[in-house]
């Protein structure tokens, strides 16, 4: 056999997957451009710079939190923490930071820690407990919520004392290089964290093993993989992820709010499903995710604009994860 | 050839089956070993112990003279041993090459894989095995011989000195089980030890060095392949005595044909199957695993569409797209999977066997009359003797015999007169089993049409009034029931491969004419 022999078939065929892999990315960027497009032609308010950076800013925490339940959906588990893991991180910050006066990188460092020994407790009682994933976090996500309100005294706690806390979030580094283009911080967070992610995801081999126990955990298992370790070093890394989120919103808001959180984690599954990651595990992509979320904010922000009234905006909002699920999956069965 | 593995005295028991009875094996370097044995004999059982997968009750392994403790499928790999699965076990989302090398992927400074290595490899290891394939090819969109192949040879890439397959070559085709023995002869020539599972007689001729037999988790004997005829293994196979009293085949010749299909197609499972079944009678159909027969139950019970063919019921020509069609023409299937797809496990033995039925029992104005329904479960325990304290027991606290009596009813209620049974003794012990036989032959008696389906040899001689062989989808004979057919002529049919079908077609008239 000569090499050409191998390499007529295997261009063809990498061709072709490369081709249907730009096609679900094309769908949801489609869907999005398409909305863009449709609601600058609505309204002239919509394409202004403020609202272009509104809808950035309120797509940073969500976003964050959905690039962190990619990881354990990608696994085949789901993880209903991540809102109340997000706010009782900010909690833990503001405890470090303004109760016990630790300077920024402590807090900072506090509260990824934070993040990640919950991660790791979740994945923990998945593993080795053999608890379903959902009943796990949804017990995770009522046990945060309640620590969050008894640690912090059901009120808020404020970073008045730590006046570089806004860096965070709302200030630009961007803005101070490029003048007229202050994309905050914490956008730019959310892109280095989706980086980060990607990288994760498609290099290392903690992403491999997301992918693998995805898709068939029996056969990792069997082909010698420490299935219980890498699942929990997945919810780990998630946690720690929901700790930068913790940190993003509390800089947002200058302050920790115990009572926040609870809903977060079905806007960050619904970003998820819309950006094409299967909930049945396996499959998925962070660039989808990140653009799942923007189809999300640019949909409530252009809907907002329209002056549509607030109820019938979620009414909408849950249509269109009905039928961005529904259009991935008849894209599939035709694939 | 020095021995490499040595088992011995190797017990394992599993919840209601005594797998493995001291059970013995050995595996020289540079040999191919065939295991050989009915479906149940205890083949993959005790090759799973040795990969690792299952921990032996009790016995010893031994590796070059060394006592061998395997503790998971990780130890085995570590000493040497892999297995190629007969059910696939891979990874569909990934890549060729990243299923390969799951979990010892070459890797660059802090967890990084290094993507272009591992392509790499996987491409040499194709290259060994003359295979075409693109490493960066996602398993899920191969067909299953290609996935096969992967299979194979992720198992090579370990560099194993022990190779135990379990039946290769089920998905390939003659092209590709050539390719494969080519491999195999290499692996030979390395002095790999092959340990080699499979149901195809003509393979063994062609590829194995010596045969071992079990039968009922015991091991029978150890031939050479070579000087060994078909017949003796198969005889050795086979050689338990039925101890059943001989049936009685009734003349069901004249009476209506209940059941009749006519072509039957549906890929590689179902090749053109045509057969007819009358009132009263009770078709086997015996073959191995994966011979197509549950395939022709669910296609004719609509659980999964049909290429081609017709299906006719009491004569007439149904149209059957929907397990709802199906029994609405009067057919039940009752699963080999009683557990997933017959019964409601949490629910009472009333409710399941009102189940099917529960439009008939629907009162003014949506009310369901418990008392009818109650009265009906009480009527079917009684004709069929199902042990249960009430009605109102959950199923999933009764033996698998009443379970199966539970089923059962549930058809006969629905008014089903043909009747599928898949497995019908699956997990059942002895004693239930014969009084599940009783009641087949009472339906049959009684005027319903029923087709058998058992990978049980006994099973199937001692209820058929006629025997249907299948082999790799094909219909390969329907044998009259009774004393006149015997396991041997059985097991031919059932391992005549369509490649063989030429030089043995004369033989298998002389047999079914």
């Amino acid at each position: 056999m000569t090499n050409t022999d191998i390499a007529a078939p295997m261009a063809a065929t990498t061709a072709k997957s490369r081709f249907s892999g730009a096609q679900q990315k094309l769908l949801a960027f489609g869907t999005l451009i398409i909305l863009v497009i449709g609601f600058s032609l609505a309204s002239p308010n919509f394409m202004q710079t403020s609202n272009i950076l509104a809808i950035l800013q309120a797509t940073s925490v969500n976003g964050i939190l959905a690039v962190a339940a990619t990881l354990v959906i990608i696994t085949g588990g789901i993880d209903l923490s991540v809102g109340t893991l997000m706010t009782f991180t900010a909690v833990i910050a503001g405890v470090v930071l303004t109760y016990w006066g630790f300077p920024l990188p402590i807090g900072i460092i506090a509260s990824l820690l934070t993040g990640a020994l919950v991660g790791l407790t979740s994945g923990a009682i998945i593993a080795k407990m053999k608890i379903p994933p959902f009943i796990a976090t949804l017990g995770m996500m009522l046990i945060l919520k309640g620590l969050s309100l008894v640690i912090s005294g059901t009120k808020p706690i404020y970073f008045n004392d730590t006046p570089s806390f806004p860096l965070i979030s709302t200030e630009s580094f961007i803005g101070d290089l490029i003048p007229g283009v202050p994309v905050p911080n914490g956008v730019l967070v959310l892109f280095i964290v989706a980086g980060l992610a990607s990288y994760i995801l498609g290099r290392t081999v903690l992403g491999r093993y997301c992918f693998a126990l995805g898709s068939n955990e029996e056969a990792a298992r069997l082909s010698g993989v420490s299935v219980d370790n890498w699942k929990m070093a997945v919810y780990s890394l998630s946690g720690g992820i929901c700790g930068i989120a913790g940190l993003v919103i509390a800089s947002r808001l200058n302050s920790a709010q115990p009572a926040l959180g609870q809903g977060y984690e079905l806007d960050a599954i619904a970003a998820v499903v819309i950006g094409g990651t299967s909930l049945a595990g396996g499959r998925g992509t962070i660039l989808g995710t990140v653009i799942g979320a923007l189809i999300m904010s640019v949909l409530l922000n252009g809907l907002r604009i329209l002056s549509m009234p607030q109820e019938w905006q979620t009414v909408v909002t849950g249509s269109i994860i009905i039928i961005a699920v529904y259009a991935d999956m008849m894209r599939k069965r035709k694939a | 050839m020095k021995t490499i593995i040595e088992m011995k005295g190797i017990e394992k028991r599993f919840p209601g089956v005594h797998a493995l009875k001291s059970a013995r094996f050995d595996l020289r370097a540079g040999e191919v070993h065939a295991l050989m044995g009915e479906n149940g004999a205890g083949k993959s059982t005790l090759m799973k112990i040795l990969a690792g997968i299952y921990r032996p009750d009790a016995g010893e392994i031994i590796m070059e003279g060394e006592p061998l403790e395997l503790t998971d499928p990780r130890s085995a790999q570590t000493a040497g041993i892999g297995i190629i699965h007969q059910e696939l076990s891979l990874m569909n989302d990934l890549t060729a090459a990243q299923n390969i090398f799951i979990g010892r992927e070459p890797r660059k400074s802090f967890g990084r894989l290094d993507e272009r290595l591992l392509n790499q490899q996987a491409a040499d290891i194709f290259k060994t095995m003359r295979l075409k394939l693109d490493p960066q090819v996602t398993v899920g969109s191969l067909t299953i011989a290609k996935q096969q192949m992967v299979e194979i040879a992720k198992a090579l890439s370990y560099q194993f000195r022990v190779l135990i397959m379990d039946e290769p070559t089920a998905a390939l085709n003659d092209a590709e089980i050539a390719d494969l023995f080519s491999i195999i002869r290499d692996l030979k020539a390395q002095g790999v030890g092959v340990v080699y599972i499979s149901h195809k007689m003509d393979e063994l001729k062609r590829i194995a060095d010596r045969v071992t037999i079990m039968r009922d988790g015991e091991y029978v004997d150890t031939v050479p392949a070579a000087d060994t005829p078909i017949s003796t293994i198969i005889t050795k196979m086979v050689g338990r005595e039925v101890k059943d009293e001989a049936l009685q085949v009734p003349d069901t010749s004249n009476n209506p044909i209940a059941l009749e299909v006519k072509g039957l197609r549906r890929g590689r499972e179902i090749k053109d199957v045509s057969f007819a079944l009358r009132q009263g009678e009770i078709l086997g159909f015996a073959g191995l695993m994966g011979a197509g027969r549950t395939e022709v139950a669910r296609a004719i019970f609509g659980a999964d569409p049909l290429d081609a063919g017709e299906i006719l019921v009491h004569g007439k020509s149904v149209s059957i797209r929907s397990p709802h069609d199906a029994v609405g023409a009067g057919i039940g299937y009752l699963s080999e999977d009683r557990k997933h797809f017959g019964l409601a496990l949490p629910m009472d033995v009333r409710n399941n066997i009102a189940l099917a039925s529960l439009k008939s029992f629907i009162r003014f104005p949506g009310r369901l009359d418990e008392n009818a329904m109650k009265k009906t479960a009480e009527g079917y325990i009684q004709r069929l003797g199902i042990r249960t304290p009430s009605d109102t027991q959950e199923v999933k606290l009764l033996s698998g015999g009443n379970q199966q009596k539970v089923v059962i009813a549930k058809w006969l209620l629905r008014n089903c007169d043909i009747l599928i049974f898949d497995e019908p003794t699956r997990g059942i012990d002895v004693g239930a089993k014969s009084e599940i036989y009783q009641l087949l032959v009472e339906l049959a008696k009684s005027g319903k049409a029923i087709i058998v389906i058992s990978s049980e040899l006994p099973e199937v001689m001692r209820l058929s009034h006629r025997i249907a062989v299948m082999c790799e989808g094909r219909l390969t004979g329907i044998l009259p029931g009774g004393a006149t057919t015997r396991q041997e002529d059985i097991m031919h049919l059932a391992t005549l491969r369509e490649s063989m079908v030429i030089e043995t077609e004369t033989e298998m008239q002389r047999r079914v004419g």
